[in-house]
């Protein structure tokens, strides 16, 4: 940038230095720069979630039908959501096994909440490329470890939906919910 | 723009001068694709495809535009109205049919006419805009595909889409929220459908003006050909019309019987039984797969399993799968050889067909369900394709010693039949791809 005494004694028409047109220039060209973002801000936004798609962001599920050993396939955020009640044998199974020598290290308690912990709340979308993986209607293969098996790519899923063995990456995912009863549930 | 003996564009008919001095346009077409553009005169029927790309364009806007006619974008209706186009719609199967296995045929003559370019180095100075251009159609080329297989809301579309938008959720931190921007919720939905139909509709159009930029790039150096000898002189090129109108009328008769024979005899030899099962947020299809056109890629994608230096494998799997297209926006820096027709490169040339056969592989294995042994083979097929590009090409270019090449295009096509004297005695209507000469 040129320094202020390029334009003293010159006066508003000097050739060098900078000029009140230039000013002017620069001036107009970034509020109108400025004018350009805040119009460009509200046509990316336009491609978010919409409230209508938000407003089902959570959803009430009733537990009261399900027994032990049974699991239900619902929906959340338009994706499905598994929600099981787990056997005595397979909350022991469970905790037989030592978090260390997971993929991704996990406990059943760190899972579902506390004192609640024959409830097992997870996303129905396998971690791998989201497919939905099988397990959670009645007679449905429940792979080698005996919770989920992603008929795409074989991830199998222990009974505390864990990944065991597969491509996948990490846990079926347990999103944020709380109970609101003793048998029901508010997710999201 | 031009070779300066090309032929002159002189208006005869007083209402021809009339539009000639308001708007130029019949002078534009005649420069362009008429007898004022002056064509090598070697060019062999590979040349051919990338007016067979523009014409599959032209018949996929057609059937578009059409079929948009009696689409609903809605997720509650758009399986329902694409059926209703094939049962109730006049003529509706034609289209649709039309409209499938023409997004085959464009990709299959797109590929030949990229391999084209890569055989004969035509993305080499001083055509390097013309190759980066096609590769913006070609990136524009799938990305319209992808949003048009979602449209009949099936079962693959639906798993495709989730699949595809979940690549980008492989992105750290900012990877979720990009997905849903995309797809305009947590999972593929009314927002998606209906933004996937206008974007859709939008692309073919933009990619067009990019075809524009492309012809336009091309002409400024002119078309290269099968010796890769710049052209000397008026005696090595003939004009594009009648020669090459009549040569690539010839190639699209050829293309529109393979067209017709797909399209009327197995219009769904090439798609998935799945996807006439309407969309089921709720149940994946056994065996996800994309259209055939991307398994090359999907299998590089797949290729990658466990994580490298802390980063995850599906991460890496996605940055692989989006560099294989990238580095090819490199190709005319990476290949440094002065010589560019594969026809006067013997060590070159194997390598060109070696990599045709690993494109192959991914492609297979890309199709083929995730298990051993294509997990492995896509592995071994990856790694050969970046280091095809990033190691062979640059010591072939370093260590090959190219055969002589000849002084002219003249001279090559004379050589070729044994003619001494002028080139009078030839029509320069081409040759097929492996001159037996070496000039």
């Amino acid at each position: 940038m040129a320094s202020v005494e390029h334009t003293d004694g010159e006066g508003l028409s000097g050739v060098e230095g900078v000029r009140r047109r230039d000013f002017i220039n620069i001036a107009a060209v970034s509020f109108a720069g400025v004018g350009a973002v805040a119009v460009v801000l509200p046509l990316i936004d336009q491609m978010n979630p919409s409230a209508d798609v938000l407003a089902l962001a959570s959803t009430e599920v009733d537990l009261s039908a399900i027994q032990p050993g049974q699991a239900i396939k619902t929906t959340f955020r338009s994706q499905p959501l598994f929600v099981r009640q787990l056997t005595e044998k397979e909350i022991a199974e469970a905790d037989k096994v030592d978090p260390s020598t997971l993929r991704d290290p996990q406990t059943l308690e760190e899972r579902t909440v506390d004192g609640k912990k024959q409830w097992l709340v997870t996303m129905g979308v396998c971690t791998h490329l989201g497919c939905v993986p099988l397990g959670a209607g009645e007679g449905e293969n429940r792979g080698e470890f005996g919770g989920y098996f992603c008929p795409c790519h074989g991830s199998s899923y222990d009974t505390a939906a864990r990944i065991r063995k597969g491509p996948a990456p990490k846990n079926l995912e347990v999103p944020k919910y709380s109970f609101t009863s003793d048998t029901a549930i508010l997710v999201g | 723009m031009s070779f300066p003996w090309a032929e002159h564009y002189t208006p005869k008919h007083p209402l021809m001068q009339w539009i000639d001095e308001k708007l130029p346009l019949p002078r534009l077409v005649y420069n362009a694709i008429g007898a004022g553009y002056p064509v090598p005169r070697n060019l062999n029927y590979f040349w051919n495809f990338g007016v067979l790309a523009g014409l599959a364009l032209v018949i996929q806007i057609v059937t578009g535009v059409i079929m948009a006619m009696h689409y609903g974008a809605n997720t509650l209706v758009a399986f329902g109205t694409v059926e209703q186009t094939m049962r109730d719609v006049n003529a509706g199967w034609l289209m649709r049919y039309a409209h499938a296995t023409g997004a085959s045929f464009f990709f299959i003559v797109v590929y030949l006419h990229i391999f084209r370019g890569l055989y004969y180095s035509s993305y080499k100075a001083p055509r390097e805009m013309v190759w980066l251009l096609g590769l913006v159609i070609f990136l524009l080329m799938m990305a319209t595909a992808f949003m048009g297989y979602v449209l009949p809301w099936g079962q693959m579309s639906y798993w495709g889409a989730k699949v595809i938008t979940g690549l980008f959720g492989a992105i750290p931190v900012v990877g979720e929220p990009i997905q849903t921007w995309l797809l305009g919720g947590f999972a593929p939905g009314n927002a998606s459908l209906n933004r996937f139909f206008s974007l859709h509709f939008l692309l073919p159009f933009v990619i067009a003006g990019v075809i524009i930029l492309h012809i336009w790039a091309l002409h400024i150096p002119g078309s290269s050909n099968p010796t890769g000898v710049e052209v000397k002189g008026p005696q090595d090129t003939v004009p594009f019309h009648p020669y090459y109108t009549a040569k690539d009328g010839f190639g699209v008769g050829i293309f529109l019987i393979l067209f017709s024979i797909m399209l009327f005899y197995a219009p769904n030899y090439l798609g998935h039984p799945d996807n006439y099962i309407e969309a089921n947020p709720l149940s994946t299809p056994a065996h996800i797969v994309p259209e055939w056109y991307f398994w090359p890629f999907y299998a590089i994608l797949r290729a990658f399993t466990v994580d490298f230096f802390f980063v995850p494998a599906k991460l890496l799997g996605v940055l692989a799968m989006f560099a294989s297209i990238l580095l090819l926006f490199f190709l005319p820096w990476l290949d440094t050889s002065p010589v560019r027709s594969g026809n006067y490169r013997p060590t070159f040339r194997k390598f060109f067909w070696i990599l045709v056969i690993d494109v192959l592989i991914l492609g297979y294995c890309g199709g083929a369900p995730a298990e051993e042994p294509y997990v492995m083979i896509s592995q071994v097929a990856a790694a050969y394709y970046f280091a095809h590009f990033l190691i062979i090409l640059p010591l072939i270019a370093r260590f090959e010693k190219p055969l002589p090449l000849p002084n002219s295009i003249t001279e090559a096509v004379l050589n070729r039949y044994n003619i001494q004297g002028e080139q009078d005695a030839l029509p320069g209507m081409g040759s097929d791809p492996q001159p037996s000469n070496a000039g």
